[in-house]
């Protein structure tokens, strides 16, 4: 593939009115713009517009060797702008900030124009229309750069201490990474012991150690290190400041205590789902217990070597999978996602039962099944062993009926095309899943953002796992989702790398598209203010008068300030009036 | 078929050669990528459909949707954040009461307010995006060309004074 292709060029230099010097580079993308758009014709109808002093066509604008062509063209035209008409900023605004930055523009005054997935991948089926589109489109990313200024991204320096708050497995594992960058650590605890739910766990796979084992040998390490502090019985009462020095306080039973953290990692875990009075016999009869339940049972009955429930023998029990999970969307408050590690917890337990007396019958009842992973020996062994599996159809879930002390399941098996099956036995065990903490106050706080399913949500799933929107504030573990132990560990390590990167470079810069103030026309209502959920407005003053003012580091450039003005006195860098007026203008007329 | 009512400002255009322009808001890290995923799965809606993305719905100024109509666009479309907005929790209220007041302000201005549409348009909602702009489109079509506006050197409410200046090279009066 040809990376250097660039086709003809025009220079137009001229002085301009507007005094700007505008370099444009309109993309073939090899031919995912150029097969629809003419792209030689829309460099023709832009050629000649007031203040471009480059315009030319390239055949991959993100090639190293056009953006050498960019760079060089910035230096010798002395751009003071530039419009890149290429693929979606997604992709590669940030090329070409950089680009511009290494030219030695600077990046803010770079305008990216998507010519490629909203214009001629969107309209393949009308060349002639995605052409005239592409025109409005660069004249309006021209009109846009013609009015950028300068910007600098706003550097604030960086507390070098985190703040973690859940002692779990996810947050105990985060302290001892941080301590050994050299990074103080805060642990907030809010039960009056650290560890966990994983602390109550059973014999773990696959090295079969309990989870109080794996607990303990965490808080070891953690009490041989002098810069990780842990409170417990504690909650984060107060945060003030942002990224790189938020002002923290904790209250415990005793006092209450003010920390500056750079960084804040929530680490504060799951709840199990709680099946409501009479779901597949619950609360109805004792013989119906949830899984957590019943792992505290067979953790207790390993060394006795009998598994007894109510003073009996088991000799038979079942387990009805996805209880809690999956539920159908039209269900109230529905947990409609799958806890993904039930299934393995599940299979697991079976196994240990074996152990303890192979000669109980147990039958799985399943929706469907998922061993993922190592697991999936575990699902071979349990079969091996006796376990049975029996499927059942999502809208024809077992049915659960006390009769004579002992329980009564009929089901309907899938596998043997539909065979309705009666199951008598000791014990049912309902596997339920993962759900989200209450968690108000700490929500209400910090401003997590929350999603569709009532977990903690990561910017991006798979390009920024465990950073939130909140500047300088991670998330680990089962707190933004279900997760089993070992990718609990894994995000908060995650979790633990991204806050280290924060705070040992000992600065953060921040983007300087925020909102600003005009001065002359604030009269300082308060709405703005009010508007503004990161606290970012405050009354500050010039001169005698009140005014509007923006802090800089709590701003996020959302921008939703700026309509509540009634003086009209708040805009968004990037996103002035006469930005985006300029790029209506430029987008309703009609090239001829 | 349609009455012929708005010929004077319509020129010679047909209703069927009548081919409405949008100007569509989006949102930079919500329906912005919902719109991409339309193009990247080759969904086609008119061209005549153009988009500007800005960081959030509820930074949406109403005096930018009449500066839209008054420049020609015969309809605006905001692609809301809805409950997916990154910044605001409260997004979908916000933007709904921005698009009441530019409709308001529209209407003030001799504008249809059924020239302002909103829908929530999420990250990866490309087929109800396409859907809407489809519907828009023929909404658009049925209410005709928007008119010019009736009193000259109309300039948006509370004035921009830096307003750039016009492209004379680009507009060749028709």
């Amino acid at each position: 593939m040809s990376h250097n292709n660039h086709f003809p060029t025009t220079n137009n230099v001229s002085g301009s009115p507007s005094g700007r010097r505008i370099g444009v580079y309109i993309c073939y993308c090899g031919g995912n713009i150029s097969d629809y758009v003419d792209v030689e014709k829309v460099r023709e109808a832009i050629a000649s517009t007031e203040g471009v002093v480059v315009a030319k066509t390239t055949m991959f604008a993100c090639s190293d060797a056009a953006q050498q062509e960019i760079i060089e063209d910035i230096q010798e035209y002395q751009l003071d702008g530039l419009v890149v008409a290429s693929c979606s900023p997604k992709l590669h605004l940030f090329t070409f900030r950089g680009a511009a930055e290494r030219a030695g523009l600077n990046p803010y005054q770079y305008v990216q124009v998507n010519l490629r997935e909203q214009d001629s991948w969107a309209h393949t089926d009308d060349p002639q229309g995605a052409t005239e589109k592409a025109i409005k489109l660069v004249a309006a990313g021209i009109a846009k750069a013609k009015l950028t200024r300068p910007l600098k991204p706003y550097r604030l320096e960086t507390v070098k201490r985190t703040l973690i708050i859940g002692a779990g497995i996810a947050g105990l594992r985060a302290a001892l990474a941080l301590a050994d960058l050299g990074i103080e650590v805060i642990i907030v605890e809010k039960e009056s012991q650290a560890g966990g739910w994983v602390n109550k766990f059973a014999s773990l796979y696959p090295h079969k150690k309990n989870g109080q084992q794996l607990i303990s040998s965490l808080l070891y390490e953690l009490y041989q290190r002098e810069n990780i502090t842990l409170y417990t019985g504690a909650q984060v009462v107060e945060k003030k400041g942002c990224v790189g020095d938020f002002e923290i306080k904790i209250k415990t039973s005793q006092e209450t205590v003010t920390h500056n953290v750079g960084a804040i990692i929530v680490a504060t875990g799951f709840e199990n789902y709680q099946p409501h009075q009479g779901e597949f016999g619950y609360g109805q009869t004792s013989a119906v217990i949830t899984l957590p339940e019943f792992k505290t049972l067979v953790e207790s009955s390993r060394e006795k070597g009998t598994l007894e429930f109510n003073g009996r023998p088991i000799q038979s029990l079942a387990y009805i999978y996805c209880v809690g999970s999956r539920q159908p969307a039209a269900e109230e408050n529905a947990h409609t996602y799958c806890s993904r590690f039930c299934c393995n917890a599940a299979v697991h337990t079976a196994l240990l039962v074996t152990e303890i007396n192979s000669s109980i019958h147990q039958f799985h009842l399943y929706r469907d099944i998922r061993t993922y992973g190592k697991f999936e020996t575990l699902y071979e062994d349990a079969c091996r062993q006796g376990s049975v599996f029996i499927r059942f159809a999502e809208n024809e879930p077992p049915q659960v009926i006390p009769e004579n002390g002992q329980l009564k399941i009929k089901v309907k098996d899938l596998l043997t095309a539909g065979e309705e099956l009666e199951l008598a036995t000791d014990l049912i065990v309902l596997v339920t899943g993962m759900v989200p903490r209450e968690n108000s106050e700490l929500v209400n706080l910090l401003k997590l953002p929350i999603g569709k399913d009532g977990f903690f949500n990561e910017i991006h799933p798979k390009l920024r796992p465990v950073e939130t929107v909140i500047d300088g504030v991670f998330i680990a573990g089962t707190a933004q989702g279900p997760k089993n132990s070992a990718e609990s560990t894994a995000s908060s390590l995650a979790a633990a790398a991204k806050a280290a990167a924060l705070l040992i470079k000992g600065y953060v810069e921040l983007e300087p598209l925020i909102a600003f103030v005009d001065v002359e026309r604030c009269q300082w209502c308060g709405l703005c203010a009010e508007a503004c959920p990161y606290e970012a407005i405050t009354k500050g003053s010039l001169g005698e008068r009140e005014i509007a003012e923006i802090n800089r580091a709590l701003c996020k450039g959302c921008g939703g300030c700026v309509p509540v003005c009634p003086q009209d006195a708040l805009h968004l860098e990037g996103y002035t009036d006469e930005q985006v007026q300029a790029m209506i203008e430029a987008l309703a007329t009609e090239s001829s | 078929m349609a009455s012929h009512n708005r010929d004077q400002n319509s020129q010679s255009r047909t209703q069927e050669d009548f081919r409405p322009k949008i100007l569509v808001f989006s949102t930079n890290s919500i329906s912005d990528p919902g719109i991409d995923l339309a193009g990247s799965s080759h969904l086609h809606y008119p061209p005549t459909v153009v988009v500007l993305p800005i960081p959030c719905s509820s930074g949406l100024k109403p005096k930018w949707i009449l500066y839209a109509l008054q420049k020609g666009f015969d309809g605006v479309f905001i692609a809301a954040d809805g409950t997916d907005c990154p910044y605001l929790p409260d997004c979908t209220d916000r933007t709904a009461q921005i698009a009441t007041a530019a409709q308001q302000l529209v209407e003030e201005h001799g504008f249809e307010p059924a020239r302002v549409k909103m829908a929530a348009i999420c990250s990866v909602c490309a087929e109800p995006f396409v859907n809407h702009m489809k519907a828009f489109y023929e909404t658009l079509q049925s209410l005709g060309p928007v008119k010019k506006e009736s009193s000259p050197g109309e300039t948006p409410p509370s004035s921009a004074p830096n307003s750039p200046p016009a492209k004379s090279k680009n507009n060749k009066g028709k």
